[in-house]
């Protein structure tokens, strides 16, 4: 097998190729059926907990996806003829939004007033038009009052206001549906700001999040992937200096990227978000495989053999090495299935599959390419780099004693400043500053509400129930409760409506603004209100159908997700402690989000622990001895710790992308080591080298590869960095602070430790100055 | 050459612009006869005098979760205003005896009276508004009041057969702007003249709700009532059936039946 696989390139190119060529076109034609879905469901399984309490609350209210209309005078005032006109517009137009089956404004509110005997039920805007100066500060006065209203379709100050429309998507073709919508919306939008050129509009809501995810993943698409592509391309370029091994390597990580795509849509999986940044990752990983083969075949080369030997010579020597760091690597993306977040999954899944296609291609068809183009080695040796390699290793070996420790107490004191990273999922942060359904969110967070919510549903379990008024007692409790706590900016509650009708019902009394005394009057009142209001407007987002249970609907300001879950702790338990005899569920998207991340964390730090687990005793067999294996656990383990702590001073909020990144660079990091100690093995055992000269000689034969991998691969995942979807940024900075940081261990920490290690055994023996230094040439 | 090709122009445009014109004159002949059959149903159906019959009301949801209701319902047929009706509220009983009056008027906004029992009190109800959900069902009761062929105009669209019977299928434009659907297609059984399917779209025009009526029985000879009437919410999932029983006509209810002062006086 290993024969064959060796000589398959070399030997029999054209054959390698067809058969490489055959197997591409029958897998890749699977990216045809590939789909992708930005919906913000796709982030949970099936059997979330939280998914479920949120869809059971969905099928016995109504859904609530929604856009929304931010609208935000240039006058500073809502109540002006103009503006007024423009929410009415706005209002009339938002109908015509495709699935739409609500829509709520200041204009078409159901004021509910009393003129005698009468009870009147009419929009509080009926006509613009018509509107004085006396009529629209009544007007005013009637919203910035009403509790439905006020902090969350009108600010108290009167100087923003939202329209907020709820679609009821039957998600049969989810991905059209988004584009219909967000299309209509948009649409609108700039047709009244033509109009009404005084005023901005912004949009936010979850069907805008939705969109700003898809739209996000397709930017990444459009211009990340081709810059990575540049980045790669110079860098093979200019540290190896070959035209051939640059489009050499280019071609196998689109092959790698192309066949993996093709399976997944064999597969059926479909892309998501967080999925969409695996072909970066891949081709990523790939570069890493074909330099090894390239720097060591035109080792070869310039030592004197044909082009074909040296293609032959370097698979030889690296044969095992790249199979063991992709097997490595491939496992560390697969520990990624322990996240509870599909997408990270499939993420995980996809560069697994990609990275062991990377290395069967890097071994059969990158050296049919090699042999079938013309390539030259670079006149002499990348001096630079081996100068620089000289450098770092006879730093290393003559400071070890200080290195070992130091760099040991460095790392130990940066380890310290992990537990200052907090926990922050806020979806509204899964995107950066530029992305305008960030700035709409945020900015109606500062003026109006935030966009967190947690929706209580609270049960009698006996129908008509809610009418009971020691039931509406206590939804009023606890809705006066929730108002009184500073987090809360909105409650939205069936007691207002109560209190609300029964005053109209004494001719707006205020005296009467009370809740009704007697179940009946309650009944009977909801019939009476249910009766007088138009299609669209009715009650049925807050009453089940056989009315034995509620909802309330906090709205929250913006605040950190383990707050967000504190809070939820804190109302679900000052609940069950005033009203045991009721039962309350609580659900929202922010909530789903917020468990997930958390829930994420844990698993994932499980995760990436029996992914080391299984790998250390693979490392232990390569390397033929438990001793080393032990030792390669230390830069193992310590880049992910301390690119944390390091984390904690940059930005120290940990969410969804973070707790994916130990798992994912387990494996680069992993390579690292084993490349080194493999070397350093070599050089004790078969060359009979002391520790000094052995880790010279590591120095001299992995290092300048070690060196550019390190580069390539920083300079891909800072790449990803400047994805606008922040989940997939923070990943990138991440796993950049990781490698470099194992590099750092590497080239500084692993050696010392090996010299001291194998020196404590031994009587030291003194080591002179200039003999360490391997050369081959 | 170029000639010929200015004739044949000519001619493709002449020939567009009869077709054009044709259409407009098929779409007034369209509505006509839709409002021929609107009339003769309205014919049809007319002289009853006064009717009073017990209704059911099944709620349901996405999930199968059930509610009932049950009300009676009371109307007089007046000749040259729109017909009063009288909803009494039985059941779920903390309504019990909560009464709701009707005059239904063709273009205005209809008169509405509610007594509230637990208040004691008649309250008028002055809205526009027809086209919430009656009782929380997935009726309105717009969907539920008297037809008039004021009400609409209308556009005959074609002979089908829908559940098994010969139908004329008629589009209805409601007049009132408060309508809850700008659009209805009706199935209009072609011997009883009732309809037996609609199709209520929305503002956007998309496909709301269907009502499917069932189970006709002829009355007095001549008058065609329902027994089961099935409304689906497609947009929600939830639908509500009417289970209609006890129709009784011409039970000597006049227009003192139908006072606000009545109202009280039910049970």
């Amino acid at each position: 097998m290993r024969e064959f696989i060796l000589k398959s390139g070399v030997r029999r190119p054209f054959v390698t190729l067809l058969a490489s060529l055959l197997f591409i076109i029958a897998t890749s034609w699977g990216a045809g059926y590939l789909t992708f879905k930005s919906d913000s469901r796709v982030f949970f399984e099936e059997s979330n907990p939280q998914l479920q309490a949120f869809d059971r609350m969905e099928a016995v209210y109504s859904q609530s996806d929604n856009v929304a209309f931010l609208i935000v005078p240039k006058s500073g005032d809502v109540f002006t003829k103009e503006n007024l006109s423009l929410i009415y517009d706005l209002t009339e137009q938002a109908w015509q939004t495709p699935y739409s089956s609500r829509v709520d404004s200041i204009t078409n509110y159901q004021h509910t007033f009393a003129t005698g005997d009468d009870l009147i039920v009419e929009d509080l805007v009926l006509d613009p038009e018509v509107l004085d100066t006396q009529r629209m500060e009544e007007i005013r006065a009637i919203a910035v009052n009403e509790p439905l209203l006020a902090k969350r379709l009108i600010s108290t100050e009167g100087h923003v206001s939202l329209v907020n429309v709820t679609v009821q998507m039957p998600g049969t073709n989810a991905e059209q549906e988004l584009t219909d919508v967000s299309t209509f919306v948009r649409q609108i939008r700039d047709n009244l700001l033509e109009k009404y050129p005084n005023t901005e509009i912004h949009l936010t809501g979850l069907v805008m999040m939705d969109v700003a995810f898809a739209e996000a993943a397709l930017a990444d698409n459009n211009t990340l992937m081709p810059l990575m592509f540049l980045v790669v391309m110079v860098a093979i370029g200019l540290l190896l200096r070959t035209i051939t091994g640059t489009i050499s390597t280019l071609l196998i990580a689109i092959v790698a990227i192309v066949v993996t795509l093709g399976v997944t849509g064999w597969l059926g999986i479909y892309l998501t978000p967080p999925s969409a940044a695996a072909p970066i990752m891949i081709l990523t990983v790939v570069v890493a495989d074909c330099v090894h083969i390239l720097t060591n075949m035109f080792h070869e080369m310039r030592k004197g053999f044909d082009k074909r030997q040296a293609i032959y010579n370097s698979l030889e020597h690296n044969l095992k090495a790249i199979f063991i760091t992709s097997a490595t690597t491939a496992l560390g993306f697969l520990s990624m299935n322990f996240s509870d977040v599909p997408p990270f999954q499939d993420l995980g899944n996809m560069v697994a599959f990609g990275v062991m296609m990377a290395f069967l291609f890097s071994v059969t068809l990158f050296p049919a390419l090699l042999a079938i183009l013309p390539i030259k080695p670079f006149k002499q040796d990348v001096k630079e780099h081996s100068g620089l390699m000289a450098g770092v290793s006879n730093f290393v070996v003559k400071n070890y004693r200080i290195l070992l420790p130091s760099t040991l107490f460095a790392m130990l004191i940066i380890l310290f400043l992990i537990p200052r990273n907090e926990l922050n999922d806020r979806y509204v942060e899964f995107f950066d500053e530029s992305v305008p359904f960030r700035m709409a969110t945020e900015l109606m967070g500062k003026e109006l509400s935030g966009v967190d919510t947690i929706e209580f549903s609270i049960e009698t379990g006996t129908a008509n129930g809610i009418n009971d008024p020691k039931v509406i007692a206590a939804i009023e409790h606890f809705s006066e409760w929730l108002r009184t706590l500073p987090e809360v900016d909105h409650v939205n509650t069936l007691s207002d409506i109560f209190k609300r009708l029964n005053k109209n019902m004494h001719g707006d009394d205020p005296a009467w603004y009370k809740l009704p005394e007697g179940k009946e009057l309650a009944a009977q009142y909801l019939l009476l209100y249910e009766m007088s209001l138009p299609v669209g407007l009715d009650l049925n987002n807050q009453i089940n159908v056989d009315k034995s249970s509620t909802r309330v609907v906090a709205t929250l300001e913006n605040m950190p997700t383990y707050e967000l879950l504190e809070l939820e702790e804190l109302t679900t338990a000052w609940f069950a402690t005033n009203y045991p005899e009721l039962k309350l569920e609580a659900a929202s998207i922010s909530l789903m989000f917020a468990h997930v991340s958390k829930k994420n964390i844990n698993s994932m730090l499980l995760g990436s622990v029996l992914a080391l687990l299984l790998i250390s005793p693979i490392l232990g067999m390569v390397m033929g001895s438990v001793k080393y294996g032990v030792i390669s656990l230390l830069p193992n383990l310590l880049p992910a710790g301390v690119a944390f702590g390091i984390w904690a001073l940059l930005s120290a909020e940990v969410g969804l992308g973070l707790s994916v990144v130990i798992g994912m660079t387990l494996g680069i990091v992993v390579d690292d080591t084993v490349h080194f100690m493999s070397k350093y093995l070599t050089a004790r055992r078969e060359k009979n080298m002391s520790p000094e000269e052995a880790v010279h000689y590591s120095f001299q034969s992995v290092g300048p590869a070690l060196w550019f991998t390190t580069v390539v691969l920083v300079a891909g995942f800072l790449i990803m960095a400047l994805s606008t979807y922040r989940v997939n940024a923070d990943m990138g900075v991440m796993t950049a602070i990781t490698i470099v940081i194992a590099l750092l261990v590497d080239f500084l920490l692993l050696p010392s430790l090996l010299i001291a290690a194998d020196k404590i055994r031994k009587d030291p023996q003194p080591v002179e100055e200039n003999s360490g230094i391997v050369t081959q040439n | 050459m170029f000639k010929s090709m200015l004739s044949k122009l000519l001619v493709v445009v002449l020939l567009i612009s009869g077709q054009a014109y044709s259409a407009q004159s098929n779409d007034v002949a369209a509505q006509e006869k839709g409002l021929r059959i609107a009339k003769k149903a309205k014919k049809l159906d007319s002289g009853w005098g006064d009717s009073q019959s017990e209704v059911e009301m099944i709620l349901r949801n996405k999930h199968d979760q059930e509610s009932r209701r049950a009300i009676r319902s009371k109307s007089l047929e007046l000749k040259d205003e729109g017909d009063k009706s009288l909803i009494i509220f039985d059941e779920p009983l903390d309504v019990k005896g909560t009464a709701f009056l009707n005059f239904s008027n063709p273009i205005e906004p209809d008169d509405q009276w509610l007594y509230l029992p637990a208040l004691k009190r008649i309250k008028r109800i002055s809205s526009r508004n027809k086209s919430g959900p009656f009782m929380g069902s997935e009726f309105s009761y717009e969907d539920m009041s008297s037809f008039e062929v004021e009400k609409y105009t209308y556009k005959y669209l074609r002979d089908e057969t829908a559940e098994g019977r010969e139908c004329f299928v008629l589009e209805y434009y409601p007049v009132d702007k408060y309508s809850g659907y700008p659009r209805q297609v009706v199935w209009l059984d072609k011997e009883m003249y009732q309809p037996i399917k609609t199709e209520y779209y929305d503002r956007k025009d998309s496909l709301l709700k269907t009502l499917k009526v069932t189970d006709y029985k002829r009355y007095q000879g001549k008058f065609w009532r329902p027994d089961k009437l099935e409304m689906t919410n497609h947009l929600n999932g939830k639908s509500t059936v009417l289970l209609m029983a006890n129709y009784r006509f011409s039970t000597g209810l006049d227009e003192r039946d139908f006072s606000q002062n009545t109202l009280k006086r039910l049970r």
